[in-house]
């Protein structure tokens, strides 16, 4: 039972690291490039529904909508002022300005919040019984993975369906083709940015929810470990990030359970490192040839 | 990872005399405000670590700048090389007397297991590429800080023990603990000195411009610039890439050694992907494959947060917009361009001048 038990906390963790491997993995499949500030938009997500709960007292569902509202905004507002000029620029220059504003956040976190830990609040309370009380599930558990799968299902419905998806679609295809067509990729990119932001407010309140300790190094890790799950399932990918996301996740649970506490992040990125010898462009990734 | 135009390498002998030279001028005048006094304390603790991080700079510029491959674990290279040293000075200090020959042994030893996991680790990992490749090297870096953190280390008169995970030395009465898993290792001797991390960098300097003019270094520019003409006209691409890697992880080794070994305490988790990016931002912000660049970088952005402490709480913040500041102009094509032309202009500026001249002479 306690296998079970693992199981599911494992899916639960996977899942938010699919919600925020899919902000990484849309971003570069479009605008190729690593937003490393990713993870942070997650922390400033959290404290926002926290002070939105904590401070003002909202409902929940209205602190998360305004999480991701902020988040939104803010993720328009760093592409516009800080990648939209590097368009052209070689990609290290656009890693090293993401890295910068990382930096950024972290630190206008640490002055405007502070760098004591907060206790992030229950949202969802309750657990569900099975099997005789053997088993007992986390209501935030259940939410989280039901969270991960609508917002899967979106996100497939929205880049197959609509206009604004097969935009996305043809500019990380072909950039130059897709102008061609006249397809606004300026205004493609902004939404991305916007959309991965918001995911990432989400991610946010459900990861301060299961691991409920807030402070502004908070995104820093499970946004390294979901950029390694959007690479593992083959980056630019959606069902990649997704399938990545939830393998790390079990991977990681397990790891802690069965074999070491202490040596579960490095068992958690050995395994990567062999995933991607034996499939260097992920487990969904498309493998590009190259022509001479 | 696209290709820069044109790498400024500055192998001409002009260039390499006032690289050199910037160095020497820089151990100079710190010398100087030592003797005057006029060093603060604050700045005096940074030195050896400005050393460190220059040659940090160095050895990754081999990897991100002259071979071409993006790399985020270079923290755990320095790792390596700084946990070694440790064991190294702490094995060998009763028996040598001088701090410099110490150091020395130590910093060999660094790097010579630095390059040894460089190797092994870059036997597989090269197959990969682009951000491929730096997602493995940063998973690497994360591996290499876990496993330290959980290592123990003892030595008694029986020899050395290790243990992982848990702490089982059993040591005898005479033993010490050198490292004590994620509590790290206490007690350094601090025999870093700054004339031994001048001497360091100055030693990097030569080895990578002796590289550069080499065989072995042209074949490497030649991959970089393109693999696929390289391999054609017979350069072994594995092989030179992973020569180019180890001698980058060997390099890093030893600046783990002179930083590890400048402090009385430290701890595996120092080294983490901050770290790696930290020295990826001042090979970035000097200028791929541009050495000097690398130099003034890692110098300036080290003492950078000191200059700007008087900001108190805002001094990172400020750091951070700085570095984006920076990302910005210097990839802006309209002020580039204008600065080219400025520079332009003021070459034929000089040349009519001389012109003038000889002409009034003749």
């Amino acid at each position: 039972m306690s296998f079970l038990s693992h199981l599911i906390n494992g899916i639960s963790l996977g899942s938010i690291y699919a919600i925020i491997a899919l902000g990484y993995t849309m971003v570069y499949g479009i605008a190729k490039m690593l937003n490393f500030a990713h993870g942070d938009v997650i922390m400033v997500g959290a404290y926002v529904c926290f002070f939105a709960l904590n401070a003002f007292g909202l409902p929940p569902v209205v602190s998360i909508l305004l999480a991701m509202l902020v988040c939104t905004v803010l993720g328009i507002i760093i592409e516009r002022l800080a990648y939209k000029p590097l368009r052209a620029a070689p990609s290290l220059a656009v890693l090293i300005t993401a890295i910068g504003v990382s930096y950024f956040l972290q630190n206008g976190a640490l002055i405007l919040w502070s760098a004591s830990p907060k206790v992030f609040p229950t949202i969802f309370e309750g657990t569900i019984r099975l099997f005789d009380g053997q088993l007992t599930i986390g209501l935030t558990t259940l939410i989280t993975i039901a969270a991960c799968i609508v917002i899967m299902v979106g996100l497939t419905l929205f880049t197959g369906k609509t206009k604004m998806g097969k935009a996305m679609r043809a500019c990380s295809e072909d950039k130059d083709a897709a102008i061609l067509m006249g397809i606004n990729v300026n205004r493609t990119i902004s939404v991305t940015f916007a959309i991965g932001s918001g995911l990432a407010a989400i991610a946010g309140v459900l990861l301060c929810s299961a691991y409920p300790l807030l402070q502004p190094t908070t995104g820093s890790m499970p946004g390294i470990k979901a950029f390694t799950a959007a690479v593992f399932g083959g980056i630019g990918s959606i069902p990649g990030a997704f399938l990545g996301g939830i393998l790390l996740g079990i991977i990681e649970i397990f790891a802690k359970a069965y074999i070491s506490t202490e040596l579960s992040d490095a068992i958690v990125f050995l395994v990567l490192i062999l995933v991607l010898l034996i499939k260097p462009a992920g487990l969904l990734g498309k493998k590009t040839v190259v022509k001479v | 990872m696209e290709r820069i135009k044109k790498f400024h390498l500055g192998k001409t002998r002009r260039e390499k005399l006032i690289t050199f030279g910037l160095v020497l001028v820089f151990f100079g005048f710190i010398e100087i405000l030592q003797a005057t006094g006029n060093l603060s304390n604050l700045l005096k603790g940074q030195l050896v670590p400005i050393c460190a991080y220059v040659v940090m700079a160095l050895s990754l510029n081999l990897t991100v700048g002259i071979l071409g491959e993006l790399s985020l674990g270079h923290a755990g290279f320095v790792s390596i090389g700084a946990f070694t040293g440790i064991v190294i000075a702490q094995v060998l200090r009763p028996a040598i007397e001088s701090n410099g020959l110490l150091l020395l042994i130590a910093l060999a030893g660094g790097g010579i297991a630095a390059g040894l996991i460089g190797f092994l680790i870059g036997i597989p990992v090269l197959r990969l590429r682009g951000d491929y490749l730096a997602i493995v090297t940063l998973a690497f870096g994360e591996i290499i800080k876990s496993l330290i953190n959980n290592l123990y280390i003892g030595l008694d008169s029986k020899g050395l023990h290790f243990s992982f995970i848990n702490d089982n030395l059993r040591l005898l009465e005479d033993g010490k603990k050198i490292l004590s898993g994620p509590l790290g290792a206490n007690g350094l001797p601090r025999i870093s000195s700054f004339i031994g991390g001048i001497l360091l960098v100055l030693f990097t300097l030569y080895f990578l411009y002796r590289l550069l003019g080499s065989r072995l270094g042209r074949a490497i520019l030649a991959m970089r610039d393109n693999a696929i003409a390289a391999e054609s006209v017979g350069i072994n691409i594995t092989r030179y890439k992973l020569t180019a890697f180890t001698m980058s992880a060997f390099i890093a080794g030893m600046a783990g050694t002179l930083f590890a070994l400048s402090f009385s305490s430290v701890n595996a988790s120092k080294f983490n992907v901050d770290m790696s990016i930290l020295i990826l931002v001042f090979v970035v912000l000097g200028g791929l494959g541009n050495l000097r660049g690398s130099i003034i970088a890692a110098g300036l952005l080290t003492v950078l947060p000191e200059l700007l402490r008087s900001l108190r709480d805002y001094r990172m913040l400020a750091y951070s917009v700085i570095l984006i500041a920076i990302m910005l102009v210097t990839n802006n094509q309209i002020l580039v361009h204008w600065w080219t032309q400025r520079k332009k202009d003021l070459k034929g500026l000089f040349t009519r001048l001389r012109k003038s001249k000889q002409g009034g002479e003749g």
